[in-house]
């Protein structure tokens, strides 16, 4: 009898071990940006497309970063939950919207001079947002990717929820469910308003 | 025959596109085997088990960029990865640091080698005792055998 106890409880261990292991998101990396200001950038806004936004600009408030795409599927996927989102809560919500011409591979960016991607991208970018609704305060345009680079972005959508004093507060990697929304996102940011 | 067709498209096809991404290095090879180094010690985000050496996405191409830019500015080597560290986390090195949270993923092989010892020990001296309670003394015809066994054995 006592034969079998320390298999088994090896066993035990071990399937334990594999069923927490397995149902871990992988791509859910801890951001070391959590708690740490928000990177600075200036970018020209896909409208008015002769204004540009930096992060600044919104000190005071407590506002989302959404990364997005056109190119982007899943963002298909979380747009409804952002639109929905816009009309219920009045906060800003900054699209940035990220390498929208590079990110298609269909695109070859080096046969491109900087005006025509510029140009190609505002036009992708408004149409799609035309299509499937315009949830943005405004949106900016990172067409090489750098502030992307900055803000640790490796899997679009991402989202970032900023604080008054600039601070980013949490990141989520990956579409905004209509859960994430009411279970993480809403309550952070009822709590970040009233601080 | 068909096969043999795409197959050679496909190779020419290949030329093409990495004659596409730029290597604007190449002309000094320190920099480069630098570039290579560093890309290999950073794990590609999108394609966790692969470094931004071996991987093609997009984020590994841009990454490898950026490592560009910042060697032809004069960074050194430590400010490149602690860039990297600081927007992606310790997640981006391969070679994790030694912290309070990674104790268990660098001691953990010598946590196993230890309890894997302890456990052989344990046997040994188990198997040792069993051994011995069969080592009961030779009865007489025993030991009369033994005796002559050895003695023929002795002039050889």
């Amino acid at each position: 009898m006592n034969k079998f106890v320390w298999p088994l409880v090896g066993f035990v261990v071990l399937v334990v071990l594999l069923a927490v292991g397995l149902n871990l998101n992988p791509r859910d990396v801890p951001s070391p940006l959590v708690g740490k200001p928000a990177p600075t950038f200036n970018l020209g806004k896909l409208n008015p497309p002769d204004q540009s936004f930096a992060p600044k600009d919104l000190q005071g408030k407590v506002w989302l970063l959404n990364v997005w795409a056109s190119w982007c599927v899943s963002c298909r996927q979380e747009h409804p939950v952002l639109v929905e989102f816009s009309k219920k809560v009045k906060m800003p919500l900054v699209g940035l919207n990220y390498k929208e011409v590079r990110g298609d591979t269909s695109f070859d960016v080096t046969r491109m001079k900087p005006e025509q991607e510029q140009s190609l991208a505002r036009e992708r970018a408004g149409q799609w947002l035309a299509r499937h609704g315009d949830p943005y305060t405004f949106s900016v345009l990172d067409l090489d990717g750098r502030v992307g680079i900055d803000y640790g972005v490796y899997g679009v959508p991402e989202t970032y929820v900023i604080d008054k004093s600039g601070v980013i507060r949490m990141k989520h990697t990956g579409p905004i469910t209509p859960e994430v929304l009411e279970q993480k996102l809403l309550p952070l940011i009822a709590q970040l308003n009233k601080a | 025959m068909k096969h043999l067709l795409s197959v050679i498209c496909l190779v020419i096809a290949s030329q093409f596109a990495t004659a596409g991404e730029a290597q604007p290095l190449a002309d000094d090879p320190v920099a480069e085997k630098r570039v290579q180094a560093l890309s290999e010690e950073l794990r590609c985000l999108v394609c966790q088990n692969q470094t931004i050496a071996d991987s093609h996405a997009e984020l590994a191409t841009d990454l490898k960029r950026e490592i560009r830019t910042m060697i032809q500015a004069g960074k050194s080597d430590k400010e490149i990865i602690d860039f990297m560290v600081a927007r992606y986390g310790d997640f981006v090195l391969y070679k994790p640091p030694v912290k309070a949270t990674t104790w268990l993923l660098w001691g953990g092989p010598a946590l196993f080698m230890l309890i894997g010892l302890i456990a052989l020990v344990r046997y040994l001296r188990r198997r040792a005792g069993s051994l011995q309670a069969d080592d009961a003394p030779l009865s007489e015809a025993e030991t009369r055998r033994a005796a002559e066994l050895l003695k023929n054995d002795a002039p050889r």
